[in-house]
């Protein structure tokens, strides 16, 4: 995975234990957050996605509320038809059987930059208000504290995806901050204001732990749309390092239903290569 | 771009010592490309053993091999656009250099992906620059002075005079890469991710090409669409059989997953660090070493089944 995305690998932290009828054992955080980001997709076509949470999400929202949904992953595969769940963006699996297999120039020049994607999935150690992003370093760029890995595709997935999804294991107000260390991956609204207008409207969806945040377009902020059941929506704001904004009528998100939770346990990752 | 050439070119066949020794030479700007797949890692531990000095490794996604390369003490300064260690964790090395200047800094070029692809394009074509619709509103620019706005001598959409973002060319002294096979005289077929290859190899002055295997002139010639690079862009072909480890080489042999994630653990204790690469690089006399003391067993746990291509029609005249 070289476009950063959140890391499977990270602890879950306070995962809301769900009844399931029918499924045993508790939802965890990566089946939340990919249910959740599932049934976003609803009715997209195109989704540009890295290895682990995308992953799950994409593949259950093709079983049910995305049928025709194709991946386009940074490795420059499209529509794949992996034997085995994939365990990176260029996994030999993902490659045979696949429909096409695009060189770099031709997936960033032509497909991403070409306005080909509807859904770019990204992950940030840090996110502001505007869904800008930072995934280069925490601190100061030439001596950082922490060195992140930096861009890899996120600059192009946000200024040329229709729309932006970004799903963030921790939500906390050092990752939902009031000023980024760094902005490696701007949003429409910085990219304007510096007179350059980008294909896309930039994040639309942040899905947390604790809920979900939305923006419809240039110009707004990111505002809390939706908690998941047990959470307030004052937690939130509490976990948000800067004044969030709230809509007029915040939703509960409904838990993932044993049908949901079934095809993520059964059908797309039963060897629990990301539902650790 | 000039190239080694001999009337038959069997003399760009040569061992990967003699290739590094030939063409990588300290203070170089060298390329070492392969997105995920296909990565040269013997090439870069080769570099290692020669104990190359100061050079500027230029790479998209800078992974375990290049941490290795800087822990070697090889580089000075890094042009990437990625710098992790896939997605299983970090790189030691380069972390301590960029966060402590421990032991010693590394000056580092930090880009996107596109923007390093562009440099590619724009190196392989001779072009003074090369726009992108990126880094609008980005801090980038601010630390890399080379990511620059021009204004589009054309109208943009509305009329109006477009700002866009340009970056310069990249021109390496030498690009090597690593491909499933070639014939004697350099066409490489590469099939499974290509990645920026090509352009990493049209971008640069020199060529080295590293293959799983080298195939008659004819295997090549029953399929020319699948030469990526031809004969007269590759200055020396290196035969070294799994020579990608720990990445893939699509049909020949999987990834190592398990090292990438274990790389993580041995790049964080700078001893350790030096541990591995006093054993696996400085204490192997070349990759044929390296693998064999890996083990048949090991290497049986990468092996790959078959999954064959349908042959295509080129057709011939009656």
């Amino acid at each position: 995975m070289t476009t950063p995305t959140a890391d499977p690998s990270a602890p879950a932290a306070a995962a809301p234990l769900t009844d399931a009828p029918g499924v045993t054992g508790p939802v965890t955080s990566s089946e939340l957050l990919s249910v959740v980001a599932s049934r976003e997709l609803a009715s997209r076509r195109t989704v540009f996605a890295g290895i682990g949470l995308p992953t799950l999400a994409t593949e259950l929202a093709h079983l049910t509320v995305a049928p025709r949904i194709e991946v386009v992953y940074e490795s420059g595969v499209c529509g794949a038809h992996p034997s085995h769940l994939p365990e990176t963006i260029a996994d030999a699996v993902l490659i045979s059987g696949a429909e096409a297999v695009l060189s770099m120039p031709a997936l960033f020049g032509c497909v991403l930059q070409g306005g080909h994607i509807d859904v770019g999935f990204l992950g940030a150690a840090q996110i502001d208000r505007w869904g800008n992003l930072n995934t280069s370093v925490i601190g100061e760029w030439e001596s950082p504290s922490v060195r992140l890995p930096g861009s890899g595709g996120g600059v192009e997935v946000m200024a040329n995806s229709r729309e932006v999804f970004v799903v963030m294991r921790r939500h906390d107000p050092r990752s939902f901050t009031g000023t980024l260390d760094f902005c490696t991956t701007p949003g429409p609204d910085r990219a304007l204001a510096e007179g350059i207008r980008p294909l896309g409207i930039g994040v639309t969806r942040v899905i947390t732990e604790l809920g979900i945040l939305a923006r419809e377009g240039v110009g707004e902020e990111l505002r809390l749309v939706a908690v998941h059941p047990g959470v307030t929506v004052e937690q939130v704001r509490a976990a948000t390092g800067w004044d969030l904004k709230v809509a007029d009528a915040v939703g509960t998100v409904p838990p993932p239903t044993a049908a949901e939770l079934r095809l993520l346990r059964e059908d797309v990752d039963p060897d629990r290569v990301y539902l650790r | 771009m000039e190239r080694t050439d001999t009337a038959d070119g069997a003399g760009k066949v040569m061992s990967m010592r003699e290739a590094v020794a030939t063409f990588v030479h300290d203070g170089a700007t060298v390329s070492l490309e392969g997105f995920t797949h296909l990565i040269p890692t013997a090439a870069g531990h080769e570099i290692i053993r020669q104990g190359r000095r100061d050079l500027t490794v230029v790479r998209m996604t800078a992974d375990i091999v290049v941490d290795q390369m800087i822990a070697a003490g090889c580089v000075s300064r890094l042009v990437s656009s990625f710098v992790g260690n896939s997605s299983a964790g970090s790189l030691g090395e380069l972390r301590r250099r960029i966060e402590r200047a421990d032991p010693v800094p590394l000056a580092f070029e930090e880009y996107s992906h596109y923007g390093m692809i562009c440099r590619y394009l724009a190196g392989s074509q001779r072009l003074p620059f090369y726009p992108l619709r990126s880094y609008g509103g980005s801090d980038l620019p601010a630390v890399n002075s080379d990511l620059r706005k021009v204004t589009s001598p054309y109208p943009g959409p509305d009329g109006e005079p477009e700002q866009i973002y340009v970056v310069p060319p990249v021109n390496p002294d030498v690009t090597i890469i690593h491909a499933q096979r070639a014939d004697r005289r350099g066409n490489t077929q590469i099939w499974g991710l290509t990645g920026i290859q090509a352009e990493a190899v049209y971008a640069a002055d020199k060529a080295i090409v590293v293959v799983e295997e080298l195939v008659g002139d004819e295997v090549v010639r029953s399929d020319p669409n699948r030469t990526l690079v031809p004969a007269h862009a590759v200055d020396a072909v290196v035969v070294c059989p799994r020579g990608a480890h720990p990445s893939f080489a699509q049909g020949y042999y999987d990834r190592d997953n398990a090292f990438y994630r274990a790389w993580s653990h041995i790049s964080k204790d700078p001893e350790r660090l030096r541990e591995w690469l006093a054993r696996w690089v400085y204490g192997t006399a070349d990759h044929a070493e390296y693998t064999a003391r890996l083990g048949e067993e090991f290497w049986a746990g990468l092996a790959v089944g078959e999954a064959l291509s349908e042959p295509v029609n080129y057709g011939r005249r009656l």
